[in-house]
């Protein structure tokens, strides 16, 4: 869709693009362009000694075990996000669309999580769980756990999914609550009278009708997983114990930041490009707009 | 017994319930629902309200740790109720900070907020102007500059951390607000938005104006942006949070105490101490605060919000 009506100026549609254009040049396309070019070279933390390696940094990323492990943190990390998150709020969503007095009061009372902070999300969720002091994991132990997610792996993944999954519940919950408030009643009311009960009509008519929405916040929630939990891992585990949280964000960050390590660094930054850009492509070619809201 | 009084049987704690809820939530029909179903309806609240709980029981906690001494909240279980330090608390983290992050947490209150609206307002600004551009101007390289525009979606501050702040370090923005901001205030998504809503305006305002010879300035001033309010209303709540609970970036960016933002502050608190050296109370009472402002914004402009959010997904 163009406009026909336009106005004329040889230099004013620049001006007004220049404090974009130039934001974007100077701190997204130079760094990203120096990711590249430094992930193709080795250097010494002093900056003397520049050395073009072609695809060693790459090749010496995926002979890593630390690396790979890290691939593989990330992967169960964001499956079980994604997966925990969409099941829990697609019940809540469930629920909440058979009500129709006091919906908005539950649906305000669901969403606020949202605005909070992914490091605070995990400094609240650590707090808990914390070993000495934390009042679940006192309870945990009361039952007979052996809780202390600073010695066990498992623990700890569980903990900074619980806290990310915490955090991401209100946002899959809006969207599957306007998803299902899209769906015509009248087919709802035919399969009823035909005789459906609520949890065949949920399994046969409503869950397909809700795919497009699913598919997009499986998307949207696995970006998340891989992005935006930097903070949550951080505050709550420090990637730890050992790498068991360290997911490849994280990984960027320590090799980076704290080991000086800039080629490997770089390296790192271009696969995360790439996984972006994937999965960029995939929400805008595949994901179908058809959600009504 | 037959079966049918089995079900009932096993429906009767439910059933008794039932009795202790509103009546209209008890009558499912009332309700819009499709067929009475009575224990189902029941369910439903009962489901729900047990979301709502484990929803809120972390920041319940929080707020309760928060009013509580230090000794206190290290007991073996902490209080679950209230205690009496709730003022004594939050005035001493607002004056003095916790741990080691001794600055003030009413001084990185203020970062945060000078932070979440620069921000906000600022991505508002240049993507209001770019978008303009781009829907009413015709020139060489409009194309061209809406994919410039369009990649920096895939390029998140998370996977360029190094050269970033290398770039910030050699501008001299470290320890800055401008280094705390300008780096984050591109926007392909508020960009993308106003470009949707803009082609949505009709053609004869357009032409309306100039043929009364408004230039393009004075159209966008007062035509295009007054039409554009409730888009910018719903984008300023999701970047004023975005903004707010921005951590990496202000993490690489901030190294001076008096730089930290609220969402710093408490990293610095929780990393200075071992588990029982530090004030729990004051850490959790500076949790409560970072939490507080981006919250209201959620609860109190929710018709917004929920336009924002689905607004910044098309």
């Amino acid at each position: 869709m163009e406009k026909r009506a336009r106005f004329q100026s040889q230099w004013l549609p620049y001006a007004l693009l220049a404090p974009q254009i130039a934001v974007t040049l100077v701190f997204f396309f130079l760094p990203a362009g120096q990711a590249v070019y430094q992930s193709v070279l080795i250097q010494d933390a002093f900056g003397g000694n520049v050395e073009f390696v072609w695809f060693d940094n790459f090749k010496e990323l995926f002979n890593d075990p630390l690396y790979l492990a890290s691939f593989k943190v990330t992967a169960v990390f964001s499956v079980l996000v994604a997966s925990l998150g969409l099941v829990i709020s697609l019940i809540l969503a469930a629920f909440a669309d058979r009500v129709i007095r006091g919906a908005n009061v539950y649906k305000t009372l669901l969403i606020w999580p949202y605005a909070v902070a992914p490091a605070i999300a995990g400094a609240v969720w650590m707090f808990l769980f914390n070993p000495t002091l934390g009042i679940v994991a006192y309870w945990l132990k009361l039952s007979g756990v052996d809780w202390n997610y600073l010695l066990y792996d498992g623990q700890a993944l569980l903990l900074v999914v619980i806290a990310a999954v915490w955090k991401q519940v209100s946002y899959n919950f809006l969207f599957f609550l306007a998803g299902l408030q899209s769906i015509p009643k009248s087919l709802i009311e035919a399969a009823a009278i035909d005789g459906a009960g609520p949890v065949k009509r949920f399994v046969t008519i409503v869950f397909p009708l809700l795919s497009p929405t699913t598919f997009f916040l499986l998307v949207v929630n696995i970006v998340y997983a891989f992005f935006d939990t930097f903070g949550i891992i951080d505050t709550a585990t420090n990637g730890g114990p050992g790498q068991a949280t360290e997911i490849l964000v994280y990984k960027v960050y320590k090799d980076g930041f704290k080991g000086l390590d800039l080629g490997g660094s770089a390296a790192q930054s271009v696969i995360l490009m790439i996984i972006v850009i994937t999965l960029t492509v995939v929400q805008f070619r595949y994901v179908e707009r058809k959600v009504q809201y | 017994m037959s079966s049918t009084s089995q079900k009932t049987a096993a429906r009767l704690p439910l059933l008794a319930l039932m009795y202790l809820l509103p009546r209209t939530w008890r009558e499912g029909r009332r309700e819009g629902m499709i067929e009475h179903r009575p224990v189902l309806t029941v369910v439903t609240h009962l489901m729900l309200i047990l979301g709502v709980a484990i929803v809120a029981f972390p920041v319940y906690v929080t707020l309760v740790a928060s009013t509580h001494t230090a000794e206190e909240v290290l007991q073996a279980p902490m209080p679950l109720l209230p205690g009496k330090h709730l003022v004594e608390n939050y005035l001493s983290v607002m004056a003095h900070g916790a741990g080691e992050a001794t600055a003030a947490v009413g001084r990185m209150m203020i970062n945060s907020l000078v932070s979440a609206l620069v921000i906000a307002i600022g991505k508002i600004a240049i993507s209001l102007l770019s978008a303009f551009a781009i829907v009413y101007f015709r020139f060489p390289f409009r194309s061209f500059f809406f994919w410039m525009i369009f990649v920096t979606l895939m390029l998140p501050v998370e996977v360029r951390i190094l050269p970033t702040y290398k770039v910030v370090s050699d501008l001299g923005m470290l320890d800055t607000y401008a280094g705390l901001t300008i780096p984050l205030i591109a926007s392909a998504t508020a960009t993308f938005l106003f470009r949707q809503f803009f082609l949505t305006i009709p053609e004869e305002l357009a032409e309306a104006a100039r043929i009364d010879g408004a230039g393009p300035l004075r159209f966008f001033w007062d035509v295009v942006v007054p039409l554009s309010r409730p888009n910018i209303a719903a984008l300023f709540v999701i970047l004023f949070i975005y903004g707010w609970n921005q951590y990496l970036w202000p993490l690489l960016v901030t190294t001076q105490e008096e730089m930290y933002t609220t969402v710093i502050g408490i990293k610095r608190m929780i990393s200075s101490g071992g588990d029982a050296a530090m004030d729990w109370n004051l850490v959790m009472a500076t949790a409560v605060l970072a939490m507080l402002p981006p919250a209201l914004v959620v609860i109190l402009m929710q018709k917004w919000f929920v336009k924002g959010l689905i607004d910044t997904e098309k």
